[in-house]
């Protein structure tokens, strides 16, 4: 044990000793979820809209009013028929066009409710929910303010569609994908990395001749890197939850036992790859072209997996972070508990078991 | 003690050993002498279990070197040719770090590597990296002997290091000796070879001859010379076109000659070399050394 533990801190010694690795390990992440954060919290001001106003009434001119006057829309013309709405978007005129219903302020007073419908443009998925989101905080504000007046309560049901990408698959994925892209970065590059230097160094010759027992050699080479994507996981939730206010609506633990088991996972890839690769370049190339690149194009980080063709869809099954995209995503935005990521979670497993297995058969404890 | 017997090892197409069966006896300074790729690092990671022979067993004081590799790396100390440590650790923090790895401390074995590690102490804060080739050699030398091996291996150790350190290398060798330890090493340096106690000459994974380097240099079959002359490139020119040379040269700052039968006349001999144009001719009788041996062995090996 105590080899192990002087291993281990010999570990640490090489990666505080080396400003490189530390700015990999603490700085990219730290940049990334600032960067990736920012782009999607930008402010949105004097977006184009249409409005098609079936109603024109008082109450619809109202709304009107305060939609235009918020400073974030511009009211770029009026249409007359629901068949110019597909027109004016192909024309790339406008970003959202608010449909009010027939009889709107009849339907409201008579009713008590009325439907407003707001359609939007989301091929620029994050434009177009931050627009969704300031339209429908506009016109809730504004049944607020009739509901403090009037003596019954009414409703304005706004209905959103989101044309060209139905179903918004990449707002708030940047959370869940650079955790997914960082952790592949740190555990699976730097573990490879790292454990080839020794290679190239002459070191591992060192190490092998020693009574040291391979498994702890690479159990001590991996359990530094295990220590510090978990303080990465947390500061990442850190900055998501508290610089970005993303909700973490399911159970804290289980999403950190997840994200444990994707840290395990990318390690046990790390040490496959070290095992079959003999110079930390090799390690570098295969962790980058075979790694990285497919986590981020086929795990759905970027292009949503359901608008992948046939081929791409079907290989993205074997990408790991594609899975844990999905546990992340369900358990922070849905609030999802474990029975409805079981499926998802016991399929990274089965990969973590199924990478382990093959570093052992292909270790070597000679050269 | 370790027996080699009809051990071979081929990497892809070469063949780095073929067959050869030696000893080495216990606490005897056992050097193999050979040229770049005779096959001495190979033996030595066979030796060390980092490899596995193609044929034949290897046996460290009683340890078969592959079904019981984990009981041989207890008690070898290994020096790899390049340097092997961490050079962004300093000096104090390797060789802690081989001492836990060995499951021992520096004060444990201090009395074994104290003679070498005082020497680099006054620098146990500096990164092994930023040491010069003298030092990292020694700081390599006490890493490999922090666990008080029974048998050390060193492959190269004075590769690269300058003459003043490599004497001083050769005499700790000699003080490790003393204490029990059964020390391996190879060298590309001829001259390293009158210091151990028994060499094996290596070439082509060939071994040409095992002996003490006396007996080596007694057996020497033929009669040696030393030539001086001014012009030595021409010297050598015409040595070879004398009709009864037979191998012919340069060592240090003369060149040695054989012949192919051994009742040459050394007159004769000049009187060709004057009328070729030679001058300042000067010639000895010479002490052959190992290196003579070595050439004449790869030639006899040649000519086979």
């Amino acid at each position: 044990m105590k080899k192990f533990l002087s291993f281990i801190k010999k570990e640490f010694l090489h990666i505080f000793r080396d400003v490189r690795t530390l700015i990999i390990i603490f700085g990219i992440p730290i940049a990334e979820i600032l960067i990736f954060g920012f782009a999607i919290n930008t402010d949105i001001k004097d977006a184009r809209i249409a409005i098609l106003d079936l109603s024109k009434d008082a109450t619809t001119q109202q709304i009107t009013n305060k939609l235009l006057s918020s400073g974030y829309f511009m009211l770029e013309t009026h249409l007359q028929t629901s068949d110019q709405i597909e027109e004016i978007f192909r024309a790339g005129r406008v970003k959202e066009v608010i449909v009010f219903e027939q009889n709107f302020a009849k339907r409201l007073e008579a009713e008590g409710k009325a439907d407003i419908q707001l359609i939007l443009d989301a091929s620029e998925p994050n434009t177009a929910n931050i627009l969704q989101g300031y339209t429908s905080n506009i016109i809730y504000t504004y049944v607020n303010e009739l509901n403090n007046l009037l003596p019954q309560n009414i409703v304005i049901n706004s209905t959103v569609r989101m044309q060209y990408n139905p179903g918004m698959k990449s707002v708030f994925m940047f959370v869940p994908g650079t955790m997914a892209i960082i952790l592949i970065l740190i555990s699976a590059l730097m573990t490879s990395v790292t454990i080839t230097r020794e290679k190239e160094l002459g070191t591992m010759e060192v190490l092998l001749v020693s009574p040291l027992h391979p498994t702890h050699i690479i159990l001590g080479k991996v359990t530094p890197y295990l220590v510090l994507s978990f303080i990465n996981v947390i500061s990442i939730l850190g900055l998501a939850y508290f610089v970005f206010g993303l909700p973490i609506k399911g159970n804290l633990f289980l999403l950190i036992a997840e994200c444990l088991l994707f840290i395990f996972l990318s390690l046990s890839l790390g040490i496959l790859i070290s095992t079959v690769s003999k110079t930390m370049q090799q390690a570098m190339l295969i962790s980058m072209i075979g790694l990285m690149m497919p986590s981020m194009l086929l795990s759905g980080f970027i292009f949503p997996v359901e608008n992948m063709p046939d081929i791409l869809y079907y290989i993205s099954f074997a990408m790991p972070p594609r899975w844990f995209i999905e546990i992340v995503k369900d358990i922070m935005i849905k609030g999802s508990g474990l029975q409805m990521v079981w499926e998802e979670t016991l399929i990274l497993i089965g990969m973590t078991l199924f990478f382990i297995a093959m570093s052992i058969r292909k270790f070597k404890i000679r050269l | 003690m370790i027996t080699v017997s009809n051990i071979s090892k081929q990497y892809e197409s070469v063949k780095a050993l073929t067959n050869i069966s030696f000893s080495i006896n216990d606490n005897e300074i056992f050097g193999l002498i050979g040229p770049d790729g005779a096959g001495k690092t190979t033996f030595m990671r066979l030796l060390t279990t980092m490899l596995l022979p193609d044929n034949g067993l290897i046996e460290a004081n009683g340890f078969n070197t592959v079904s019981d590799y984990k009981k041989v790396r207890n008690i070898i100390g290994y020096m790899p040719g390049r340097f092997s440590l961490y050079q962004d650790l300093t000096v104090e923090e390797n060789l802690n770090f081989f001492a836990s790895v060995f499951n021992t401390t520096i004060e444990q074995n201090y009395d074994l590597i104290a003679n070498i590690y005082k020497q680099i102490e006054p620098f146990k804060n500096r990164v092994a990296g930023k040491l010069s080739g003298g030092m990292k050699q020694k700081l390599a030398l006490s890493c490999a002997l922090i666990h008080k091996p029974e048998i050390l291996v060193l492959d190269e150790p004075t590769t690269g290091v300058d003459a003043v350190s490599r004497m001083e290398f050769w005499q700790m060798l000699k003080r490790l000796k003393m204490k029990g330890i059964t020390i391996i090493v190879s060298t590309p340096y001829m001259d390293e070879a009158s210091l151990c106690d028994r060499v094996a000459l290596i070439q082509n994974g060939q071994i040409l001859k095992i002996d003490t380097p006396e007996n080596i240099i007694k057996s020497y079959p033929k009669y040696l010379i030393a030539v001086n002359a001014k012009n030595k490139y021409k010297l050598i020119h015409d040595l070879r076109k004398y009709k009864n040379s037979s191998s012919v040269f340069a060592f240090g700052s003369s060149v040695h000659v054989t012949f192919k039968n051994n009742n040459t006349d050394i007159d004769e001999l000049k009187n060709f070399l004057i009328s070729e144009g030679n001058v300042e001719i000067d010639i000895n009788i010479a002490q052959p050394d190992i290196e003579d041996c070595f050439m004449e062995l790869m030639k006899a090996e040649k000519n086979e």
